[in-house]
């Protein structure tokens, strides 16, 4: 896994794009070989979906979840949690951070820009199947938005292409060459390609660094 | 159709007011509703559109009341507290004859409320929400794939009928994210109706039109209500619209629109894994409702169950359409719950119940 090595993950990336999936995908795995795994939400973006709403599920599975006392609880404000600075100071521990989308909510991670040291992976999640980040040309440009923004630099690519519930293995398939053009364009490495729980079976000979992701849902009867 | 794409409600909205030609947002900011705001931001400067975020929502309506005038193809959008602030302007824009899309993202309420989903503005939709007598055609997708398409028709159903269409969601509907077709490309507008009654570019070649709701001598003021009322009879007869789901032998209806009605399918299913005959009748036009088929449908049926996201508003409108032939159950959560199949399903096992006895 990318993650050898590396004790800070940074998940960035379009809004939509599936950076709190991927999030929360990450610290579970991570957890499979890291006794102190924390994931922490910085996203000051959107009030409606957060890591909060999974909090039972992740604190069973072990991982510590740092949250805005204010996440979920609908009087949002756009404020970190100040055991959020515990991630980037205690050497014994394994983070995911999850930051809010665009350049909007990258400008908070800015405020520990200068604790992202070589030790920190910051992954740019692109999904080809969303409208604003269709074109590669588009995801570049979003791409240095947040990077000014949060006044870092991306170190890979996650290919989280999906049209959600519908998508398909020959959509994924597709989605590589959108990918390899943003990875040329940006100079990154596309360290992995994640999917959905179901499609890994036509996937895995095809894909090398594939992730296969259990998806959380919020109204689970639609 | 292109080929798919993921995405938001609220975005699909956004996206479609493109391809229907609207160039003229004017916004304010509000949960659920800001990503529609926030997209055609980015959005309409690429099309060569205006993207304005008003000072208040009051602004916005009334910018909009101004861009209709001039006989352009407008929208703004709010969620239930900016929708009671925007009341007054569709009042205006009522009192004009103004096409105009507003788009109500609902949440909970009433008061400020919270952010979380509701179906809560059922009567200000329907029954107008500012003053005087006038209607607006509301509109209730019940997903993704259908806010991308009633948003375009809501600019040719407010051109057709020179009249506000309302696109009713919630915080489920505007929040979720679904594989949507889209059109290729930018429309250009084709289907817009000319609007000879439009303000602007007179240059010495008409007389001016005045666009305006002001008439002090009550004999111009009751035609004007009287030929608006006629309109409205139209739009009665003609616009009626609804989907149904097992309905053809279902003895037990179930009534619900929107994200309820998605809630609802799952219930009908179960109820009749346990051999009760249910069905259901979504309507998509909550005004005008579809009375024509609630009468058919009480012809069969031996109950309905009016599922909301409200303390019971559709439900009167359903009892009016069958003149209260059958029995009409609630099955309801509010402030921002969301009815789960199972209470649902037994709401229809009571309903059939009762029926039966």
């Amino acid at each position: 896994m990318l993650t050898d090595g590396v004790n800070i993950t940074v998940l960035a990336g379009h809004y939509g794009s599936g950076k709190t999936q991927i999030a929360a995908f990450l610290a579970a795995e991570l957890r499979k070989r890291h006794e102190r795994v924390t994931l922490c939400d910085l996203d000051i973006v959107n009030p409606y979906f957060r890591t909060v709403d999974h909090r039972a599920l992740l604190e069973s599975a072990g991982i510590r979840l740092i949250s805005s006392a204010y996440a979920g609880s609908n009087v949002e404000t756009p404020g970190f949690p100040p055991e959020a600075a515990s991630v980037f100071d205690d050497p014994g521990v394994v983070s995911v951070i999850d930051v809010g989308g665009d350049d909007r909510g990258a400008l908070a991670l800015g405020r520990y820009a200068e604790k992202l040291t070589g030790n920190a992976a910051i992954l740019l999640v692109i999904n080809k199947y969303r409208p604003l980040s269709a074109g590669a040309r588009d995801t570049c440009e979003i791409c240095r938005e947040i990077e000014n923004a949060g006044r870092f630099r991306f170190t890979g690519i996650v290919n989280n292409s999906n049209l959600g519930a519908e998508t398909t293995a020959e959509n994924v398939l597709s989605s590589l060459p959108y990918a390899e053009a943003i990875s040329q364009s940006l100079s990154l490495p596309v360290v992995a390609v994640s999917v959905m729980k179901g499609l890994e079976r036509e996937l895995a000979d095809k894909i090398e660094h594939l992730w296969c992701m259990e998806i959380y849902r919020k109204w689970v009867s639609l | 159709m292109s080929e798919k794409i993921l995405i938001k409600g609220n975005e699909a909205i956004a996206e479609a007011a493109i391809a229907a030609g609207c160039r003229h947002f004017f916004g304010y900011p509000i949960t659920p509703q800001s990503e529609l705001a926030a997209y055609l931001a980015r959005r309409m400067p690429k099309v060569g559109g205006v993207y304005l975020q008003a000072e208040s929502e009051v602004a916005a309506i009334n910018m909009v009341y101004g861009a209709a005038a001039a006989g352009v193809r407008c929208m703004t959008s709010s969620s239930s507290p900016g929708i009671s602030l925007k009341s007054e302007g569709l009042s205006y824009l009522a009192g004009c004859d103004l096409p105009a899309v507003l788009i109500n993202v609902q949440r909970g309420g009433p008061g400020l409320g919270g952010i979380q989903p509701s179906q809560a503005d059922y009567f200000q939709a329907t029954r107008g929400g500012g003053h005087g007598d006038y209607h607006i055609i509301v509109l209730a997708p019940g997903g993704v794939q259908e806010m991308y398409s009633y948003t375009r028709d809501a600019f040719d159903l407010a051109d057709k009928h020179r009249m506000t269409v309302m696109v009713l969601t919630d915080g489920i509907l505007g929040q979720m994210m679904e594989a949507t077709a889209t059109e290729n490309g930018e429309q250009t507008a084709d289907n817009r109706q000319e609007k000879p009654w439009a303000v602007g570019g007179v240059r010495g070649e008409r007389a001016r039109n005045i666009v305006n709701s002001l008439y002090l001598k009550p004999s111009e003021l009751e035609a004007t209500n009287l030929s608006r009322y006629e309109k409205y009879k139209q739009v009665e007869e003609t616009e009626q619209k609804y989907d149904s789901y097992l309905l053809d032998d279902a003895e037990i209806v179930v009534a619900a629109y929107g994200a309820s009605s998605r809630i609802a399918k799952n219930a009908i299913d179960e109820a009749r894994s346990k051999g009760v005959k249910a069905g259901l009748l979504r309507p998509i036009t909550l005004w005008p409702f579809p009375k024509k088929a609630f009468a058919a449908a009480a012809k069969k049926a031996r109950a309905f169950v009016s599922v909301e996201m409200s303390m019971g508003q559709m439900i009167e409108d359903i009892e009016l359409s069958i003149r209260c032939s059958r029995p009409v159950t609630l099955c309801n959560r509010v402030g921002g719950m969301v009815p789960d199949p199972a209470m649902i399903c037994e709401a229809i096992l009571n309903a059939n119940k009762e029926a039966t006895a």
